[in-house]
């Protein structure tokens, strides 16, 4: 057993989110120099050098690169040897806590859905956990802006729709979601499983790097068609029209049962924030 | 060519600017979203005073980040408008001129824009560290219960923005998008 103490965890995690929302990801930064390299329309290609000045003005000024710092999500690994001394969800909160107070993050939290408080200090956060082998903790912050959130959806396939029916939902979904998510957007696309997996495969996949590519050469394929669809919609940066309406997209997939074909896409944005670490 | 503006805005003004016009703009405006909407729009059904005199006013619909120490604000990009769409012809009936957010409008926002002269500008959403280099100060005015939502006055200096929707209804996404993909298909000609 190795132990690890409930207040490291909260380091942890306030250092995440306050280093998340200022400085995009090294993967995020890539597809957007390729994106803008590959721009051919002109206005597109000015609103693409207004991003990159916004991400550098962020790193060099420490403010955060976009307002909407997010709901604070986080994926934990707990590897099944480690004891974690003291509370692991309240250290959480309370590292998510110290991030948006002392780290000048925005307060986006409602501690109720429809009687809609400010928390005041972006608490809670949405937590998801795995037991993997080993004995270390794996965290990966990513806060999630709503403007693209509000964008996502969920739907129940059936079998005979197959691979059509996938890309039929996925350009539809970009279609609704037009400038609204502020493009170029991030699609994170789940595919099987059931009705609440299908929807946290679509968020992980906002935490794999942007420009990488899924290890099964089918659905590696897709990714590139699917990319390519979505960015023939002629939707561009902001919806002002171009090349560029998306960024990237990733795939993620799991079993699912004879009769449905789930699938979730989770429409994140140019500012697409992940960041992880291991103890 | 960039037209350079200071608000409050004239009826004129805001009738003469067409969809995709590069705007920047200067002078006061007022941050409101969601929750201080629906505020305002109790207020107008009570006959309370607003916030800020609506005639000729602009709203950006933002929240910004905490500011930090030295610095007159933190970073202030737009949110997405479409959730003000139900409150806004009747902000536009009572005298607000221009809206700064983005995304698109629906028909009776467009409708109500068109009818009183008013103009919905779209800023680059997420460009939120950049923004705030445009703005010289920021003041809650009213409801700072609401932290991020509360009402702020703000003094801009040369805001980029696109004139997105127009006050003859002409659209600039769907302008754009057009013209983008009418050029994409003659180069693959
Ligand atoms: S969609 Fe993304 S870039 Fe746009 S406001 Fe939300 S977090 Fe920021």
């Amino acid at each position: 057993m190795r132990e690890i103490q409930a207040s490291a965890i909260t380091e942890a995690v306030a250092e995440l989110f306050v280093t998340a929302n200022r400085e995009l990801p090294e993967d995020v930064a890539r597809a957007m120099e390729r994106a803008r390299t590959e721009e051919p329309w002109a206005p597109a290609c000015g609103i693409l050098d207004i991003l990159r000045e916004n991400a550098d003005i962020a790193r060099r000024d420490r403010m955060p690169v976009c307002q909407d710092t997010g709901m604070a999500v986080v994926f934990a690994e707990v590897g099944q040897e480690v004891h974690i001394a003291g509370d692991f969800e309240a250290a959480v909160h309370e590292g998510v806590r110290r991030a948006y107070t002392e780290g000048l993050l925005r307060k986006s939290v409602v501690g109720d859905p429809l009687r809609r408080v400010n928390t005041g200090d972006n608490t809670p956060a949405v937590i998801h956990t795995r037991l993997v082998p080993g004995d270390r903790l794996t965290l990966t912050a990513a806060p999630k802006g709503f403007g693209s959130e509000n964008m996502s959806r969920l739907g129940m396939l059936t079998p005979a729709q197959g691979v059509r029916g996938v890309k039929d939902f996925v350009l539809e979904t970009v279609r609704i979601a037009g400038a609204n998510p502020c493009p170029p957007m991030v699609l994170g696309v789940g595919i099987g499983g059931d009705f609440e997996s299908v929807a946290e495969l679509a968020k992980r996949a906002l935490t794999l790097p942007v420009d990488g590519s899924n290890p099964d050469p089918f659905y590696a394929a897709l990714e590139r068609e699917l990319l390519e669809a979505v960015n023939a919609t002629g939707i561009g940066p902001q919806g002002l029209g171009g090349r560029t309406t998306c960024l990237g997209l990733r795939i993620l997939t799991m079993a699912t049962h004879i009769a449905g074909l789930p699938v979730a896409v989770n429409v994140s944005c140019h500012v697409t924030r992940h960041r992880t670490v291991t103890l | 060519m960039t037209i350079r503006l200071t608000a409050p805005l004239t009826e004129e003004t805001a009738r003469s600017l067409r969809a995709g016009d590069q705007v920047l703009l200067s002078g006061e405006v007022y941050t409101a979203r969601d929750a201080a909407h629906l505020r305002m729009l109790e207020c107008l059904e009570k006959g309370e005073p607003l916030p800020f005199e609506l005639e000729g006013q602009v709203i950006y619909y933002a929240g910004p980040t905490p500011t930090p120490s030295g610095r007159p604000v933190g970073s202030i990009g737009p949110t997405t408008s479409v959730r003000m769409d139900a409150a806004t012809p009747t902000l536009l009936a009572h005298g607000l001129r221009g809206m700064i957010g983005k995304g698109l409008r629906g028909p009776a926002v467009v409708e109500a824009m068109k009818k009183h002269g008013a103009v919905y500008f779209a800023a680059v959403g997420g460009a939120a560290a950049l923004m705030a280099a445009c703005v010289t100060s920021c003041e809650v005015i009213a409801w700072d219960d609401l932290g991020p939502e509360s009402v702020k006055r703000l003094t801009l200096k040369d805001l980029p923005l696109v004139v997105a929707v127009d006050a003859c209804g002409g659209d600039a996404f769907a302008q754009g998008q057009a013209a983008y993909l009418a050029s994409a298909t003659n180069v693959k000609e």
